[in-house]
């Protein structure tokens, strides 16, 4: 039932796009389009081609958030790597030099800061998502526009720190002389796998905040329990047998995984295709229900927020 | 749980020279959860449990609908706007104005009946919506602009006259917080202004800045309605309702009571006592123990048609009235008015008693339930908000009563003097006079 009212919003979804592209470059001023506003209930399409005409205020949204991050900051955009960069050293001493946990055979600094990367991405994501509607309630409660814009270019924002970030992995693989193999070509899917995760889970934080304030307290700390389900500290080799394939229902853990794999030639083992589809599809999963859930909030947020 | 169709369903026009057609609308709110309580995820768990029991009770209440705590703030509203049309909407605090504008802009969704608009929908509910401190003016015309459905290369278009018309140039790379309020508000409705909707919603935009400022942000709306686009506007100031709009619907308690051209429905409005203001009420609590034999009532505002007004228009007389009552007789009492301009200026001062046989015939004023009233000529005020002041005093012996503020009321200049040319006029009178004009040989 639920897929064939999924599969039946999305081909709704769909024709609408079709529709309002055809409208929108066969008439320019001449006819105005018309809409029907009328209460709605239930499940609703996602209605992509709205967002797809408000496609320039995600832009303007994720550039005001880059824009402002850093401001009246002394370090300004330093930030980006003090906080991955001193994560990882306090992981080193206490992980890598006091636990002595294993990390593969690469040095064990740089095994963390692969995983902090995503991991940062994430969380900051996932928590910014979180809070998303509810800080910017001024605009819902004031303007129309799709309401999805907000998640999306919050979980958008936070490539910038990324890549930031980014920069220091690069010259930390220069200092460790670690030659790249050819799985880096997979990194920009782990990324995104890494932003589908983020937009999923922030969807369905983000709709539950507007109701629940709960949320906002809830999320510091799940956020820390996430983190230790997931290998950033650790390898993800001490997990084994059928606990793996309950691990790789969290979809950072293969995304960490594929992170060491593309950029450091760690070896995946011999289940990986299946871990890592399993991540894959969770994560896909969560989405779009998250998308549905959302659409379905959306109608009362600006009467509850 | 059924699938629905989307909420913006797209429709070939099918308006036929309408831009809104609105149809039994209806907009409930449940109270519990007004804008500023929200659930707590226990509260829903308790609701869980105790759903069945509800229902089963909202199954037995008398009326389904308005069971429990909620209200209907918009109910049956049906109306149709016509292209190019500006209409006022007008009507008290909560009587729906609001929610009416919240539900034609798309923020917020019917709970009843339907709404079907003809082209884009630009707002004015609050202007500066997006606008962020840190970002320079600049930088804010286009993120505000995008908020507001704007593209980019439309904005790119339009960027010098929005710049222009907030008249912020100097500025325009300063982050806002640096701004005046002022200037703040200049740049965000400039923005708004220049967002050319097919329909454009107004509400209480115009209560801000300065007469300056003001008359160009009528003047940017009189222009909007001439390109034949369609406004609505909400407004409290009945003066520029009077001013902008042809026609007027006036909301109470979320339904629509009445719609004609504008200058009925406002006298319709202020007649039927929608208005709030236009009279001053002194309760028993509100008077000091020291005025005491002297107790004042009411002061009030009469039109020349003699209703309880809070506008009047400066072509017809004003009627100032006070209501008191003495316990017992007082020697010498005058009751008197004062007016004051907005500014602060006094107009005049006037005593009941001033005219000599008055003065004569009440030498004491004797127990009893009295009414004072004086009459302001036609044509002698300009326009603007003045407050009246109320006095009850006896010369160089007591001063019973005084209340610099008792009320407000504002003075409509349509069809006064001079308003061919739509400028304020300099001064505080603006009376009709003969001007002669003579060729000299």
């Amino acid at each position: 039932m639920w897929s064939a009212i999924a599969r039946r919003s999305l081909l709704k979804a769909l024709c609408l796009i079709d529709y309002k592209m055809a409208e929108t470059s066969l008439s320019t001023k001449a006819a105005p389009e018309t809409i029907l506003l009328r209460p709605t209930r239930g499940w609703s399409a996602l209605n992509l081609g709205d967002l797809w005409r408000y496609r320039e205020l995600i832009f303007f949204l994720t550039w005001r958030d880059i824009k402002v991050r850093y401001k009246q900051t002394v370090l300004g955009a330093a930030w980006a790597i003090i906080r991955p960069v001193m994560t990882m050293l306090v992981y080193s001493l206490i992980f890598g030099q006091l636990a002595n946990l294993d990390s593969e055979g690469v040095p064990y600094t740089i095994f963390t800061y692969v995983a902090l990367l995503p991991w940062q991405l994430f969380s900051k994501a996932m928590n910014d998502t979180g809070r998303s509607m509810v800080s910017n309630r001024n605009m819902i409660t004031k303007v129309y526009f799709p309401r999805l814009v907000i998640p999306i270019s919050t979980v958008l924002s936070g490539l910038v720190d990324f890549l930031i970030a980014f920069i220091i992995l690069i010259g930390m693989m220069i200092y460790y002389d670690i030659s790249l193999t050819s799985a880096i070509w997979t990194l920009p899917l782990f990324l995104i796998l890494t932003l589908v995760s983020a937009l999923g889970v922030g969807l369905w934080f983000s709709s539950m905040n507007v109701l629940y304030r709960d949320v906002g307290y809830m999320l510091p700390f799940l956020i820390e329990m996430w983190k230790y389900l997931t290998p950033v500290a650790y390898s993800a080799q001490y997990v084994t047998g059928t606990w793996k394939i309950i691990y790789s229902l969290n979809p950072m853990a293969g995304v960490v995984q594929g992170f060491r794999w593309a950029l450091l030639g760690i070896e995946l083992d011999a289940t990986a295709t299946m871990t890592m589809s399993i991540s894959i599809g969770v994560s896909i999963l969560v989405l779009i229900s998250g998308l549905f859930y959302f659409r379905r909030m959306e109608r009362t947020f600006a009467d509850m927020v | 749980m059924k699938s629905a169709p989307p909420p913006p369903v797209l429709r070939r026009p099918s308006l036929d020279g309408l831009a809104i057609r609105v149809e039994n609308l209806g907009k409930q709110y449940r109270i519990g959860l007004a804008p500023e309580k929200y659930r707590t995820l226990r509260d829903s768990i308790v609701n869980v449990v105790t759903w069945p029991i509800q229902r089963i009770r909202r199954g037995l209440a008398p009326s389904g609908e308005d069971y429990l705590d909620t209200i209907w703030a918009l109910r049956d509203i049906s109306f149709n706007v016509e292209q190019g049309q500006i209409v006022g909407v007008i009507g008290r605090n909560g009587a729906g104005k609001s929610t009416l504008l919240k539900v034609l802009s798309r923020v917020t969704e019917p709970t009843k009946g339907e709404v079907e608009i003809r082209g884009r929908v630009g707002s004015l509910l609050e202007v500066g919506t997006g606008f962020h401190p840190e970002l320079t003016g600049r930088e804010n015309i286009y993120l505000n602009g995008a908020i507001l459905g704007m593209k980019r290369t439309e904005i790119d278009g339009k960027f010098d006259e929005i710049v222009d018309f907030s008249g912020v140039e100097k500025f325009i790379d300063t982050p806002v917080k640096r701004y005046s309020s002022g200037m703040y508000l200049r740049l965000a409705f400039a923005v708004a202004a220049h967002l050319e909707p097919e329909i454009l919603v107004v509400d209480e935009v115009l209560a801000v800045g300065d007469a300056e400022f003001q008359r160009k942000c009528l003047g940017k709306m009189s222009d909007v309605a001439q390109e034949g686009r369609t406004v609505l506007f909400v407004s409290h100031d009945m003066s520029s309702i009077l001013r902008l709009t042809e026609e007027a619907i006036v909301l109470d308690k979320g339904q629509i009571v009445y719609r004609a051209p504008t200058v009925e429905a406002v006298d319709y409005y202020m007649i039927s006592g929608f208005s709030e203001a236009g009279e001053r009420i002194w309760d028993a609590d509100d008077v000091p123990e020291a005025a005491a034999p002297f107790r004042p009532k009411a002061l009030r505002v009469l039109n020349a048609s003699g209703n309880n007004v809070d506008v009047v228009r400066s072509t017809e007389a004003i009627t100032l009235e006070v209501e008191y009552s003495l316990s017992e007789p007082i020697q010498g009492l005058r009751v008197g008015l004062y007016l004051m301009s907005a500014r602060g200026e006094y107009v005049m001062t006037t005593f009941d008693t001033d005219e000599p046989d008055q003065y004569d015939k009440f030498g004491v004023r004797p127990a009893g339930h009295f009414i004072s009233s004086c009459t302001i000529p036609a044509d002698l005020l300009n326009e603007g908000r003045y407050t009246v002041g109320m006095n009850a005093s006896a010369y160089r012996v007591k001063r019973y009563f005084m209340d610099e503020r008792a009320l407000t009321f504002t003075v409509d200049g349509m069809g006064a003097p001079g308003k061919q040319w739509a400028e304020t006029r300099m001064g505080l009178v603006r009376p009709r006079l003969v001007w002669r004009i003579e060729s000299v040989a």
